[in-house]
């Protein structure tokens, strides 16, 4: 069990390495060529997971209010307006980040953890690179980019997976569409945006300071990587908490 | 030149090194040797910045790097080079990539320049050919050399070595040794190694330091490490049946004159 003051240390280490994370790289050039590599490694290679997942998500959703809310004092489009409401609120941002961080937290916490047991890191620092801002912040700036657009991709998703269940004569399409239609604010989907901003953050920053302080040997890079997910997961649903209040 | 004053570093309640004064010269390979658990591997990453020190002075040809500013130590450890034991060569990243590395990050060469830069680095480590491969596609000692030519390709004037050696075979281990002293008089850089592999201490210690329990308990070359008369030492460097027979039969030939 973590202690108060082991607690308060990691704060305090937390906020120390993003002090060094977040300042002006030492060469723009480098940045983007990393940004661009990790976008493409954690965002784009988790696409094909957040659309599978969404898809079905989506159609199971429309399928359980079919089955389960529906009644002749319920209108048909209410099938259509809930599996919406329940994307673009909850599933495509903050479940969708949960998945993620089990992804790509875990992912960016093995990555640099091995970097630092390999003295990778070590290196970077004794050639006066600012280790942490090299390969800390194209992780954070790259994963805010990206998973936006994956939560607008898992949105469509699911759409498209509630759209599938007509097949199975749940309802109708118009019924669906008039559904989708319904009373459409579009500040539910900027919501969805803004949270996922949030967690992307959360994600990548945890399990960056998971990975970048490991000590130890490959234990401890599986340790770090089971406490980045554990940790971010968390820390997504208390932030859910408080932003589903601002926002909402 | 690198001097090293009064120099104390402890860990919680255990000291693990006590009052090192020592200096490396330029242009020569200094050794720290001791046995596991001496300090020595302490002291180069005091040396370095890995560590900071309780106590005492690094001083890189009469700056002192303890007390620096970041801004300053980060411009001074633009001098230095690095070679870990691990080689620690970024696994993402070909061989060229990797020694292109520091290029891309602190000089002012175009991309030509650099490239052209790099496989010379390349070449004097005898890797021509290699550029495009990748570490895991390289063995150890192809990995050392790889770890060489990143370190020398910004032209450091330190340039440090831990445990250079770890893993290799002998004749491996003969051809990182030699790369070492011969890059180390061609371009006149303070180099210090840090090893207990005896061959490295016979064949290019020509300053050497030795550890014990966090404290120099000798200092020489090479040449004068058979005949000290350290128990310590002894104890260390002539532990093997072999370098004992070898220390007996230099003692017996020097009292026949």
């Amino acid at each position: 069990m973590i202690t108060l003051k082991e607690a308060l240390t990691d704060i305090g280490r937390y906020v120390q390495l993003m002090g060094r994370v977040l300042t002006q790289p030492d060469r723009w050039r480098m940045f983007f060529q990393q940004y661009i590599t990790e976008m493409f490694q954690l965002g784009y290679n988790s696409i094909g997971i957040v659309l599978i997942i969404s898809f079905f998500i989506g159609a199971v959703i429309c399928l359980q209010i079919k089955l389960n809310i529906q009644s002749p004092w319920m209108p048909e489009m209410v099938v259509g307006y809930t599996t919406r409401e329940i994307m673009l609120l909850e599933f495509s941002s903050s479940i969708m980040c949960l998945i993620l961080a089990g992804k790509v937290g875990s992912n960016i916490a093995s990555e640099l953890g091995t970097m630092r047991i390999t003295q990778q890191i070590d290196a970077l620092d004794i050639m006066g690179v600012n280790s942490a801002n090299y390969l800390i912040l194209p992780k954070v700036a790259g994963l805010m980019t990206i998973i936006p657009i994956l939560v607008t991709f898992s949105v469509a998703s699911g759409i498209i997976g509630a759209f599938c269940t007509t097949f199975l004569g749940t309802t109708t399409i118009h019924e669906l569409l008039v559904g989708f239609h319904y009373e459409f604010n579009q500040w539910f989907f900027w919501c969805g945006i803004i949270k996922a901003i949030v967690y992307a953050f959360i994600i990548s920053s945890v399990s960056s300071y998971k990975g970048y302080t490991v000590e130890g040997g490959s234990v401890e890079v599986g340790k770090a990587s089971t406490d980045a997910v554990v940790l971010s997961s968390i820390l997504i649903l208390f932030a859910d908490i408080f932003l589903t209040q601002i926002l909402t | 030149m690198i001097r090293i004053e009064h120099l104390y570093k402890s860990f919680e309640d255990r000291d693990v090194l006590k009052d090192i004064n020592a200096t490396f010269e330029n242009g020569k390979v200094n050794l720290i040797i001791g046995q596991s658990g001496s300090g020595k591997t302490v002291l180069m990453k005091n040396i370095v910045g890995l560590f900071t020190p309780d106590k005492g002075k690094i001083l890189y040809d009469d700056r002192d790097f303890v007390s620096m500013s970041k801004r300053e130590k980060i411009m001074l450890r633009r001098e230095m080079g690095m070679i870990f034991q691990s080689a620690a060569l970024f696994d993402s990243m070909t061989v060229l990539d990797n020694v292109m590395f520091p290029l891309n990050m602190f000089s002012h060469k175009n991309y030509e320049e650099r490239v052209r830069r790099a496989k010379e680095c390349l070449a004097r480590v005898n890797l021509a050919g290699t550029e495009n491969k990748f570490p895991k596609e390289l063995s150890g000692g192809m990995q050392k050399r790889v770890a060489i030519a990143r370190a020398i390709s910004l032209e450091p004037k330190y340039l440090f070595c831990d445990e250079p050696n770890s893993g290799l075979d002998p004749k491996t281990s003969i051809v990182i040794d030699e790369l070492i002293q011969g890059i180390t008089h061609e371009m006149g850089i303070t180099t210090i190694v840090n090893t207990h592999d005896m061959n490295s201490v016979m064949g290019i210690g020509e300053s050497i330091i030795f550890i014990c329990k966090g404290k120099i308990e000798w200092n020489g070359s090479n040449k004068e490490i058979m005949d000290a008369q350290n128990p310590q030492l002894e104890d260390f460097i002539f532990a093997s049946d072999i370098l004992r027979q070898v220390k007996e039969a230099h003692e017996a030939s020097r009292d026949n004159g």
